[in-house]
């Protein structure tokens, strides 16, 4: 699998790696021919691009490419897959130190106007080396623990920059400057309202999906609504709820003061929950259907009641599924929740939607990149979970 | 089947004629209107915007199947299999990144209007059609693949004439998925700029017109159930010609 | 005629099929008979190169067997495997047209071929041209993937397990059609099985194979009698031995001129079936009837004579 063009090194010919050959036309074109950096002299000015010459000090540049160059020469030889991974890590810090030294170096002395982003040019090496990094750790196959471990790392790094006052002078963390109070509290909401939801929707979905297994005629019908939910677009139901929350706001004693209202988070949370049912149902079906029917027979044979070969049986063997369809659904959430904003719901899409309306993509990223950053990460988690649940041999009963 | 074709009929029928005539319907969404505001959304030509919401939708879906399963083809020959690891991260990956980031994101490279959100239904529409394309034309029977390798099929003539026709069913599947989903995500559009059936409902929210909102999602709901089902019919009539179950 | 000279298959470190030389005579039956892995299938598809040999040769008709490029040689060659492999999305004429189809035949006679086939396998082709493979029994689709290898009238035939998957009476039936197809066309025909009791049935000439080596490779008689090796002789099961000597011959070479009484026998029924039959029956001959009409006699002493090791 790791072989690359199969010219092999015989005959003093040096051997390329297909995916290095791509890789190395990215990196050319990124440090070449693209701006690394963006410089406005304000937030809504057109921007002026920087070579990543011009846009740190000679020492840093000349250090910078000289490392990315190398970075893609590793790339494009056939090398063992943990000297790229070391690489492509090494290449990416690299660039993340470098795009806030860039924003110091290019913000003149002073000016709390002027905005530094990262060019085009960054953003395609940034592309290119987390290519080689995915390649690297994709092919490495590595346990879930230890992408569990690799995901920390990564946090921590970036938790550092971010502490280290490194990027400050970059357009994203101003436009986070001028609102950090703002942040946390919509970063707070988007997270209660993508895991609130996922919480009621497990709580209640699973119930539902052992329901429907031992209630075979009402499969089909429950499965088909909740299947039509999924159809109707996400800014719909937002908005459909607004009435009749505003109305049992109005109308149900005791409901205003827990928070219900028409407007806001309420209604967000109800559409949300809405989406989140049918990945948590059908995938509880599935998984108790996918239970061998010999080990139900067994446990019914050895005298287990019915609650019992549910509890110790069904359920434990189930999880796996059940627990992928809690990934798609927090997954899925992550994102949605953003939408919220445009019926007062908050989360991050405040920022991202404000930004639109500002034309002011700095106020988007501030929104979007967290969303990213938030939805991967809890990819990337529940995937390691859901491997480690399953344990070798039941694997197949699911396949 | 037939109760079902039956309420399939009335409610595509009562699409088109809402789509044709909307305001033949102000008696049922008055109701629910407030102080006095309009109750069927005038603006724009409520067919022209379905029209270009179904347009845009079919572009991107179809440029979307075009590159995946191209994709999905290299990865699975000799010559790209060195690709497929990679491959399927990406498409993991890129599954997470929530569709209103996608589109926001494209708005610096290509302005406001329907480009962004082409691009954002196109990324977004890559994925399920990937994936499916690679469990199809990797579940391809090795006796039938060796059957046709045996009797002289060139690399090209079995995948033409063999493992393209087996994965299609699946394909097709991928492709509704993504359909569905462009026909919802192709509504956010409309926050930026482009001419949607995303603008009557955003309309009504900045409106606070729930008669707007409700017209906006029951006509995608609406669209994205028939076309759904009508996917559906098709693999299913494809999977049992091949006398599997769907 | 095909030649296969020192083929040796390597795949890393372990040899597959060592050194095997054997010739296949025009118009004749070879059956490859080994237990899994002994490199039978192998040795098999180095013939139409689904399996490209680490050193050695196969020539076909006395021209080596790369001289042409890999598609076009397996068109000339039929090919039938185990579980059919069918097209599951193509009807029962479409599977059998693929390779005239391949090979450009204008439609008329690839109708007329699909036709001809279909009753050649006691198919009615009115019946059975647009099923789909799903819609038939697992005998019909057998037939129909052994039709499909014979339908751009290949002079060579392979075979790989091709009667694995059937049940025992639907199993002899299809070999008793194949050989019967085999003398109408004179096709040369390579068959792998792990069944002794079927290469001793199909074959003109067994190899035996063991972990890649051929160890013999005579006619049915020899391997039962002069088994090469002892794993040769278990291959072919010792208390077996008399009987799988008797069902080489047919009733009919052994009548002899004389009467017996009872039902007669059928002059084309294995001298096995029709000892089986005396012993059954407790009498010490029968007549034997061809077409009807009364022949002459076998005697159980005759058959005993017979099963007896040969000299």
């Amino acid at each position: 699998m790791a072989q690359g063009i199969s010219t092999a090194a015989t005959g003093g010919r040096v051997a390329l790696d297909k995916l290095g050959v791509i890789l190395a036309v990215l990196v050319a074109a990124g440090a070449f021919l693209l701006p690394f950096a963006t410089f406005r002299a304000n937030r809504i000015v057109l921007g002026e691009p920087r070579s990543l010459l011009e846009a740190l000090a000679p020492a840093e540049a000349w250090a910078l490419l000289a490392l990315v160059v190398a970075g893609g020469g590793v790339a494009l030889l056939r090398m063992p897959i943990r000297v790229k991974l070391a690489a492509s890590v090494g290449v990416l810090c690299a660039l993340l130190v470098a795009v806030g030294r860039a924003g110091t170096f290019l913000t003149p002395e002073g000016n709390t106007f002027a905005r530094v982003s990262p060019g085009s040019g960054f953003w395609l090496l940034l592309f290119a080396f987390a290519l080689m990094m995915a390649d690297a750790l994709s092919r490495l196959a590595l346990s879930p623990g230890k992408r569990l471990a690799g995901l920390a790392v990564a946090a921590a790094i970036l938790g550092a920059i971010l502490v280290s006052g490194l990027w400050n002078d970059l357009s994203i963390l101003k436009e986070y400057a001028n609102r950090s109070g703002a942040f946390w509290r919509e970063a707070g909401t988007h997270v209660l309202l993508a895991f609130g939801s996922l919480a009621l929707a497990t709580a209640s979905g699973v119930p539902i999906g052992i329901a429907l297994t031992r209630a075979p005629g009402l499969r089909g019908p429950v499965l088909n609504v909740l299947n039509i939910v999924q159809t109707i677009p996400s800014i719909a139901l937002f908005g459909l709820l607004i009435a009749p929350m505003a109305w049992i706001a109005a109308n149900v004693p005791g409901a205003s003061a827990i928070g219900i209202a028409g407007i806001g988070a309420a209604p967000a949370l109800v559409a949300l929950y809405a989406y989140s049912l049918l990945p948590v149902v059908s995938n509880t079906v599935v998984g108790l259907d996918g239970v061998p029917r010999q080990t139900v027979d067994a446990a019914t044979g050895m005298g287990m009641t019915d609650r019992q070969r549910l509890a110790q049986v069904e359920l434990p063997l189930a999880f796996p599924v059940i627990l992928t369809g809690i990934r798609i659904v927090l997954v899925q959430n992550i994102g949605l929740a953003t939408i919220a904003a445009l019926i007062g719901g908050g989360g991050l899409g405040v920022f991202v939607f404000q930004g639109i309306g500002q034309t002011a993509m700095d106020l988007v990223l501030l929104g979007a990149v967290p969303t990213v950053v938030l939805a991967v990460a809890a990819a990337i988690v529940l995937d390691a979970l859901v491997e480690m649940s399953e344990r070798p041999g039941v694997r197949e009963a699911h396949a | 089947m037939s109760a079902g074709l039956v309420v399939r009929a009335i409610a595509l029928a009562i699409l088109l004629a809402f789509l044709v005539a909307p305001e033949a319907f102000t008696p049922v969404f008055a109701p629910l209107t407030e102080r006095g505001a309009p109750a069927i959304y005038t603006q724009a030509d409520m067919l022209a915007l379905a029209m270009n919401h179904l347009g845009l939708v079919a572009a991107a879906v179809v440029a979307a199947t075009i590159v995946s399963v191209g994709l999905a083809i290299v990865v699975t020959r000799p010559f790209g299999a060195e690709f497929l690891p990679l491959s399927r991260s990406i498409a993991n990956i890129g599954q997470t990144f929530p569709p209103i980031a996608v589109l926001a994101l494209a708005v610096p490279a290509l302005g406001f209007g329907a480009a962004p959100t082409f691009v954002a239904l196109f990324l977004y529409g890559l994925l399920p059609i990937f994936e499916n394309a690679l469990t199809g034309l990797t579940n391809v029977q090795p006796a039938v693949r060796e059957a046709a390798t045996g009797m002289g099929m060139t690399q090209r003539q079995r995948l033409v004439q063999v493992e393209l026709p087996l994965a299609l069913p699946v394909i097709l599947a991928g492709i509704r998925l993504s359909t569905v989903i462009a026909l919802a995500t192709a509504t956010i559009g409309s926050t930026v700029a482009a001419s949607t059936l995303g603008e009557v409902i955003i309309a009504g929210l900045l409106t606070n017109n729930v008669a707007y909102i409700l017209q906006g999602g029951l006509v995608v709901g609406a669209l994205a159930v028939l076309i759904y089902d009508a996917f559906l019919w098709l693999e299913r009539a494809l999977a049992r010609r091949m006398g599997r179950t769907a | 005629m095909i030649e296969i000279d020192a083929v040796t298959k390597v795949y890393g470190t372990q040899t597959v099929v060592d050194a095997v030389s054997m010739t296949v005579p025009s118009g004749t039956i070879a059956v490859i008979v080994g237990t899994s892995g002994s490199g039978k299938t192998t040795l098999m598809r180095t013939i139409n190169r689904l399996v490209e040999p680490t050193s050695g040769a196969v020539r076909i008709d006395g021209e080596d067997n790369r001289a042409l490029p890999a598609y076009e040689l397996r068109r000339r060659i039929g090919y039938a495997i185990q579980g059919h492999g069918l097209f599951p999305h193509r009807t029962v004429a479409q599977n059998i047209a693929t390779v005239p189809g391949l090979l450009g035949w204008d439609q008329k006679r690839i109708a007329n071929r699909v036709d001809e086939l279909l009753d050649l396998f006691q198919l009615d082709p009115a019946a059975f041209r647009e099923r789909m493979p799903h819609e038939l029994s697992g005998g019909q689709q057998q037939r129909i993937g052994v039709a499909r290898a014979l339908a751009a009238e290949p002079n060579i035939l392979l075979m790989d397990e091709p009667y694995g998957a059937l049940d025992p009476i639907i199993r002899a039936k299809a070999q008793e059609d194949l050989l019967a197809i085999q003398a109408r066309f004179g096709t040369t025909i390579v068959l792998v099985t792990h069944d002794m009791e079927e290469a001793i049935r199909l074959g003109h000439r067994i190899a035996v194979m063991d972990a890649g080596k051929l160890l013999q490779y005579s006619k049915p008689a020899d391997i039962i009698a002069k088994p090469a090796t002892p794993f040769v002789k278990e291959l072919i099961g010792a208390p077996e031995r008399p009987f799988r000597l008797l069902s080489l011959v047919r009733v009919a070479d052994l009548a002899e001129p004389g009467e017996a009484a009872g039902a007669p026998l059928d002059a084309g029924l294995s001298a096995r079936d029709a000892y089986a039959e005396l012993l059954w029956s407790g009498r010490e001959a029968a007549p034997v009837a061809r077409d009807g009409a009364i022949v002459g006699r076998v005697r159980l002493q005759g058959l005993a004579k017979q099963a007896a090791r040969p000299s």
